[in-house]
């Protein structure tokens, strides 16, 4: 076990600045989940820990060890790509033994982490198959297995689940979770999806054009977001924004649009104030909307018409269009609407995010 | 396959299929209907009216023993083997390394070398015989073997390094990444994972280049001249073409024996060979 150190890291590809300086400090026996859209550095960074990549600058370390210059196999790492990356000509034996075998471990040891590993991951039955006979799911596995018979220092998983379908994919997540919690390995997880990076990770890293955005705990992204791009990137569906005046009405603050004219809770107007004036843009998020009730007044609510309206069973998502736009609400699953009905929604004043219109953080 | 019914079936599949068969084979027919063929059936005009082209009623194996008897058939049966093999061994341990190196290591100038390695395969042998006859008789490699085994890798391992380049691109990168954090080397990569996958890919240029070296007319022509240091393809035309003679039944009996080894090699990996040629690994 280690902790993993990135210090200001950077990668250029000839003409093409990929990850520009990144710092990140990954405790020992910690999750940490780099997400971000495709292109925005995460899997480089990856294969920089991973030494598959160099660093053009900058520093990484494995526990106490700089590993810029080490070769990956000194680094004591285990990788899970995204294709399985199993060797397709070995039995699912010799592809999990094959490391082990590289390091010279005796026979009688390889057997007995290999068929540990093969118990823990419920694959003991087809030790002896090639991978082009196994199901997505248990190429996974084996690929885990691959990578846990080594019990490296750090787990690095690339996009590990995208090859699955989505059912798998909720299983496996799991599975991996499970895993982590009883081998307690440090791991780093890259994915483009925002609900495995909320649910595995201990920490979250959101990054964007080889820029770190935000590092928190999932809660903490979403509710404590950094700037407009965490926060319409954590949570589905999506925040809804749209652009406010801010006005300073004898001392208390409203934000309006032509869709709305709020009136700015106590606990946000402090921070606000510097923006009286200005225009900023307003976050809500789709379930801190809710169906007008008579307790709802106008500083909080708005009106709407419904576009599409779908039935979840737990919930229901409207497409509304306001005035300047168009927006997300989940509802209540009792809601019967049609396209075309006008409703008034509320917005639970909590839920209200303010970013700066210019330069998107939060305010 | 062509749906619908039986007679588009007839027209637009079985009998393109048994024209273009019988195109392809024919020759193959008239070789061995020839090398059967007694000399006073061969060589009758054909507006005699016991002129039976396509069939013989006699049999005769007096033409296999003419070139086994007073030919050194045997001999250049021999020498174009071991050329063949020698030959094809050198190209594909170098076209196997080069064709790895030039799609794996991404070195500078890498695209242009693998550039210029296909366009050296271009040049003609008509033409590099000329320089290459030079060579081998500055080393005194005329009329034996090394003539040809050292002569042959100039087309075959660019042919082998493209194959080879084409087939390790098709392998996907992981494996070898995987294989490196796994704890194996470039070299130990190399070996134990990517070259046994690409074993489809090395059949290929194997049967490629066996039948290449096998099969090559003129660089045999011009470095050999004892017939006893012979290949098959000249020693069957030089040995058996005297003047304007042509001694049809040797000569295709030379011929039928000359194509039987290749056609072996071929069927032996024709599945490696043909899912070689169409680049699938299956992962």
């Amino acid at each position: 076990m280690a902790s993993v150190t990135i210090k200001q890291i950077h990668k250029h590809y000839d003409d093409f600045h990929a990850v520009k300086g990144v710092s990140l400090e990954i405790k020992d026996k910690e999750f940490v989940v780099l997400v971000g859209p495709s292109g925005c550095g995460k899997t480089t960074t990856l294969r920089m820990v991973a030494g598959l990549e160099t660093i053009t600058e900058g520093q990484i370390m494995i526990g106490p060890l700089v590993v810029n210059d080490l070769p990956p196999m000194d680094r004591d790492i285990a990788m899970v790509f995204q294709n399985y990356a199993l060797y397709p000509h070995m039995s699912v034996y010799d592809n999990m033994a094959f490391g082990l075998k590289m390091r010279k471990f005796d026979k009688l040891e390889i057997k007995k982490r290999v068929e540990n590993a093969a118990s823990i991951l419920g694959i003991t039955d087809h030790l002896n198959r090639k991978p082009r006979m196994l199901s997505g799911g248990q190429r996974q596995r084996v690929a885990l297995g691959r990578a846990i018979v080594r019990n490296p220092q750090v787990f690095l998983f690339d996009e590990p689940l995208s090859n699955l379908d989505a059912k798998l994919r909720v299983q496996m997540r799991i599975e991996i979770k499970k895993l982590h919690q009883r081998l307690s390995t440090t791991s780093i997880y890259v994915t483009h999806d925002q609900v495995e990076a909320m649910t595995l990770g201990d920490r979250v890293v959101v990054m964007k054009d080889g820029l770190i955005q935000q590092v928190g705990e999932p809660l903490e992204l979403y509710n404590a977001p950094a700037n407009k791009y965490v926060a319409g990137f954590i949570g589905s569906p999506a925040m809804n924004f749209t652009t406010v005046q801010v006005t300073n009405e004898g001392g208390v603050l409203y934000a309006s649009n032509p869709a709305m004219r709020i009136r700015v809770p106590n606990a946000l107007a402090a921070r606000l104030g510097a923006h009286a004036g200005k225009q900023a843009t307003l976050g809500i998020r789709p379930e801190n909307l809710h169906m007008a009730t008579g307790a709802d007044n106008a500083d909080n609510s708005l009106t709407a018409i419904v576009e599409v309206s779908e039935q979840l069973g737990s919930e229901v998502i409207l497409d509304v269009k306001v005035a300047d736009g168009a927006m997300v609400a989940s509802v209540e699953p009792t809601v019967r609407v049609k396209p075309g009905e006008p409703v008034k929604l509320a917005l639970d004043p909590s839920g209200l995010r303010f970013f700066d219109a210019v330069t998107e953080t939060a305010i | 396959m062509i749906e619908g019914a039986a007679w588009r079936r007839w027209v637009f599949f079985r009998f393109p299929v048994a024209i273009f068969l019988i195109f392809l084979l024919f020759p193959f027919y008239w070789m061995v209907i020839t090398t059967f063929r007694p000399d006073g059936e061969l060589y009758i005009p054909w507006y005699r009216a016991n002129y039976k082209p396509l069939w013989t009623w006699n049999p005769t194996t007096a033409h296999l023993k003419y070139l086994f008897g007073e030919t050194t058939f045997i001999t250049w049966l021999w020498n174009t083997t071991f050329i063949a093999v020698v030959a094809t061994a050198i190209s594909l341990f170098c076209g196997v390394l080069a064709g790895y190196a030039l799609s794996r290591l991404n070195f500078r100038g890498a695209a242009l070398l693998g550039t210029t390695i296909f366009v050296t395969y271009l040049v003609p042998q008509t033409l590099l015989f000329i320089p290459l006859s030079e060579i081998i008789r500055t080393y005194s490699l005329g009329d034996t073997p090394w003539s040809l085994i050292l002569t042959y890798p100039t087309f075959l391992i660019p042919f082998c390094t493209w194959l080879m380049m084409g087939f390790f691109k098709s392998v996907p990168k992981e494996l070898e990444e995987c294989a490196r954090i796994d704890g194996a080397t470039r070299w130990r990569a190399m070996l134990y994972i990517i070259i046994p996958v690409a074993v489809p890919g090395i059949l290929s240029a194997m049967i490629f280049a066996f039948t290449l070296s096998w099969n090559e007319f003129i660089y045999a022509l011009v470095f050999l001249s004892s017939p006893e240091q012979k290949t098959v393809p000249v020693g069957v035309i030089s040995e058996l073409v005297r003047g304007d003679v042509f001694f049809w039944g040797p000569l295709m009996a030379g011929a039928l024996l000359g194509s039987i080894p290749v056609a072996i090699a071929y069927s032996f990996f024709v599945e490696q060979y043909v899912s070689g040629m169409t680049g699938a690994v299956k992962g």
